[in-house]
């Protein structure tokens, strides 16, 4: 067995959390989005769960898509509650209606209250909802694929609008459920949508970050232990036979920019100090550059996906402060060179399994 | 302040061309069926022209004919809710309704779903309920096809009661309060036969109180549901007679419920091909239905009566003479021919008449065009139709995308507004006002 070699440092990768309680409409999701467009993140995320109060997050963000043009979005959809065959058909057309910027953070529902809101399942512990989620994650994967993308013909010689040797059954049996197929929409226009997976515990839900993520996040309060599960995560993935190289692993930080340009507070060396929430950086948006860039440069992760504690406040310092200085020091993009939020990660469009299988004679 | 008499008002609404095959995608004017762009034209021009909303139907699982995939109209689709929710970033007054199946979702997660498009568009939200009970569809789901027919009208029913109780969850301090609050999230539970929940809702109370509930579905249980718990009729088109008969029977379901007539708007699909003569829109008409019909699609009419392969029958040639299988499994997921035997016969008396092929006689029987005529022509019969009560509107269903509805917004939307008939600009915000709904009563 071999531990993949570190390739070098990596392009850095911003991502930001625009979860704004209390707010019901379009405005100020549409803002925050536009504002990390304007600094170039590569995405911007919401969280849900139906135990907050909240809008449907996936809606939100495709009400933000045609009011941006290249900032990726990356709703949480659960897994536990709602139907697969659901989950990834919103989630491609996400895809389509932003033009193949769509991402799906995969997330479980693990509370008793949660299961009363549905009255199906009992609650059932995480590690049981992680498998689950990762038998959904799969059967997404597979559906997005159950369509190649030229099943579309419009051959009017023969009437045939698809070629239907190219939509494929995925014939999915998980432990809870079973997906026949094809999808009913077709191949989202990034083949499959980004994958986020928070792999920070270990058990299942670094095991779907493994198997299904194209970014992992790990809540990590140090450099060290940011670089042990990314090289975990890496190793585990090289296993499997995937391309370490195709697994971005992002830093989750909650970030309190507050102290305008006060040194971080004294005591923790700059560093996030553990919390509930995860680790917390409090500092000024300067020293946050400097932290990045020395994580970075040690190249302990690919980046970072950042949650300001005071959404607009703290968002703003992050673009106008954090993120423009590390663009004046060269350490990150000015403009999207590419499109696609596959294309801002560095990450190939996946070759679809299917197509693969029907080139094959044997 | 002018006084004009008031004639009764009609309602429009646009349904994006769906995967059957009323819409014709040879034409090389047609466009994706999934691309943004494709919907995002059509809302706008519905909007251009102030229709009342855009409609989308839905997809649970693609259609098979004779063991595979129905290769032969269009295939696929983007999913209803998240494509409204795009389309309100470029949409100011458009209603905006989605098809949503009550059998495979749960109503936690659909008012919920709803309730966010309803916030997103600033009060703009429709939902078409409908229900399935078939195994074919139930196998991309977790439930199966478990429900049994008797029971798909009553889920539906709860379904829909259970949806206003987390709706109507919320404290009442709506956003237009003394201090624009959205209110506080009260617990909530509901015990029923269908549905065992409780717990608080996450969502305020919509901008529409509740987002407008469509019913589609022309049977008896059909019509009283509708009339219990329905804002908006979608229905088959027929002729006037057929047409005020429904209406009158519909309507007269309401006052059991303490509902009024205009509580319920009743909006039959239409089609309709415009030319600057009568002569031309026949002319186009028939063009279309060429185009609607190729000769493998007249087999696979044939094959949907028949329930039996036909392939090596000639398009060209006669009809077969043998009788249809009622029993058949050859079609999926579509709605079941109802006598196999009695259209058949149909089909064979009329190719006999006439001399008609398979072709022509499927061209003939089914896909005729609900209304063919000038602009001036089509306005009078809309009119026609709204002012003798046999419908409140219509659900205009284009044959081409993205285009098929240019032509009517600006050939047909004048002469309406011109007779007194149609708006000529949006009054007010919400798609309730748009239909002149009331505002639905608070319970609890």
């Amino acid at each position: 067995m071999t531990t993949p070699a570190a390739t070098g440092r990596g392009p850095l990768h911003l991502a930001a959390a625009i979860d704004q309680p209390g707010a019901y409409d379009a405005a100020p999701y549409t803002e925050s989005a536009r504002l990390a467009e304007h600094g170039a993140l590569d995405f911007v995320t919401l969280g849900d769960s139906f135990a907050r109060q909240g809008l449907d997050a996936l809606a939100v963000l495709a009400r933000i898509a045609p009011a941006t043009g290249r900032v990726g979005l990356v709703p949480t959809v659960t897994t536990t509650h709602t139907e697969p065959f659901h989950v990834q058909a919103a989630v491609a057309t996400l895809d389509w209606v932003s033009h193949g910027r769509a991402g799906w953070a995969v997330e479980v529902s693990a509370t008793e209250a949660e299961a009363k809101l549905f009255g199906r399942r009992r609650a059932a512990p995480r590690e049981a909802l992680w498998r689950e989620a990762g038998e959904v994650a799969e059967v997404a994967r597979r559906l997005w694929d159950s369509w190649e993308d030229d099943a579309e013909i419009r051959d009017v010689a023969t009437g045939r609008f698809i070629d239907r040797d190219k939509l494929h059954y995925v014939d999915f049996e998980g432990r809870s459920f079973s997906v026949r197929g094809p999808s009913i929409v077709p191949r989202p226009p990034q083949g499959h949508p980004v994958v986020v997976v928070d792999a920070t515990t270990g058990g299942h839900a670094r095991e779907t970050a493994v198997r299904h993520a194209d970014v992992a996040l790990v809540r990590a309060a140090s450099p060290a232990q940011a670089g042990a599960a990314r090289a975990d995560l890496h190793r585990r993935a090289a296993e499997l036979g995937r391309d370490p190289g195709q697994l971005r692993v992002l830093a989750a930080l909650v970030v309190d920019l507050g102290g305008g340009e006060q040194a971080a507070r004294p005591g923790h060396g700059g560093g996030p100090l553990p919390t509930a929430e995860g680790p917390l950086y409090r500092g000024g948006p300067v020293d946050l550059a400097d932290l990045i860039a020395g994580w970075h440069a040690a190249d302990a992760v690919d980046g970072f996906h950042l949650t300001p504690v005071e959404p607009r406040r703290d968002l703003e310092r992050l673009v106008n402060g954090t993120v423009s200085l590390l663009q004046h020091r060269g350490l990150f993009r000015t403009f999207y060179p590419g499109a696609t939020l596959r294309e801002h990660l560095g990450l190939a469009r996946p070759a679809n399994r299917y197509a693969a299988l029907a080139g094959d004679p044997t | 302040m002018t006084h004009r008499p008031r004639t009764k008002q009609i309602h429009l609404a646009a349904h994006f061309p769906g995967v059957n095959n009323t819409t014709v995608w040879a034409d090389p004017r047609s466009r994706s069926q999934i691309d943004f762009s494709s919907f995002e034209h059509l809302a706008r021009t519905a909007e251009r022209g102030l229709f009342d909303f855009f409609f989308l139907a839905e997809g649970l699982r693609l259609r098979e004919h004779k063991g595979r995939i129905h290769d032969l109209d269009v295939v696929g689709r983007p999913e209803s809710l998240t494509v409204l929710s795009a389309l309100a970033a470029v949409t100011d007054r458009l209603g905006l309704a989605a098809t949503v199946n009550a059998t495979f979702n749960e109503p936690y997660e659909l008012a919920r779903r709803l309730a966010s498009l309803d916030h997103l568009s600033g009060g703009r939200a429709a939902w078409n309920v409908v229900t399935s009970s078939d195994a074919f569809t139930g196998e991309n789901f977790r439930r199966g096809g478990f429900l049994d027919r008797a029971d798909r009208y009553t889920r539906a029913a709860e379904f829909v009661a259970t949806a206003r109780e987390l709706w109507d969850s919320w404290t009442p301090d709506g956003p237009d309060g003394p201090d624009g609050s959205v209110g506080e999230p009260r617990p909530f539970a509901h015990h029923g036969q269908h549905f065992d929940i409780a717990g608080e809702f996450g969502v305020p109370r919509p901008p529409q109180g509740h987002p407008v509930v469509i019913q589609a579905g022309d049977s008896p249980e059909g019509r009283e549901f509708a009339a219990s718990a329905a804002d908006v009729v979608f229905t088959r088109h027929g002729t006037l007679e057929a047409g005020r008969a429904f209406y009158a029977d519909v309507k007269g379901r309401l006052a059991a419920y303490g509902r009024e007539p205009d509580d319920l708007k009743i909006m039959p699909g239409v089609t309709f091909v415009l030319g600057d003569t009568a002569a031309e829109a026949q002319e186009r008409a028939i063009e279309i239905r060429r185009q609607q019909v190729s000769p493998q699609n007249a087999i696979l009419a044939l094959e949907q009566v028949w329930g039996v392969d036909l392939s090596a029958y000639d398009p060209d040639g006669p009809l077969p003479d043998i009788d249809p299988d009622p029993d058949s499994t050859l079609v999926q997921g579509r709605v079941k021919v109802g006598d196999p035997r009695a259209v058949a016969e149909q089909w064979r008396a009329l190719s006999r008449a006439k001399g008609l092929s398979i072709h022509q006689t499927v061209i003939e029987t089914t896909s005729r065009q609900s209304f063919i005529g000038t602009p001036a022509a089509v306005a009078e019969q809309f009119d026609e139709f709204v002012r003798t009560d046999a419908a409140d509107g219509f659900i205009l269903v284009p044959h081409l995308t993205p285009g098929g509805l240019d032509e009517f917004v600006e050939r047909v939307v004048p002469l309406l507004q011109e007779r007194g008939a149609f708006r000529t600009e949006y009054e007010g915000a919400t798609l309730r006002s748009h239909l002149g709904l009331p505002e639905p009563v608070r319970k609890g």
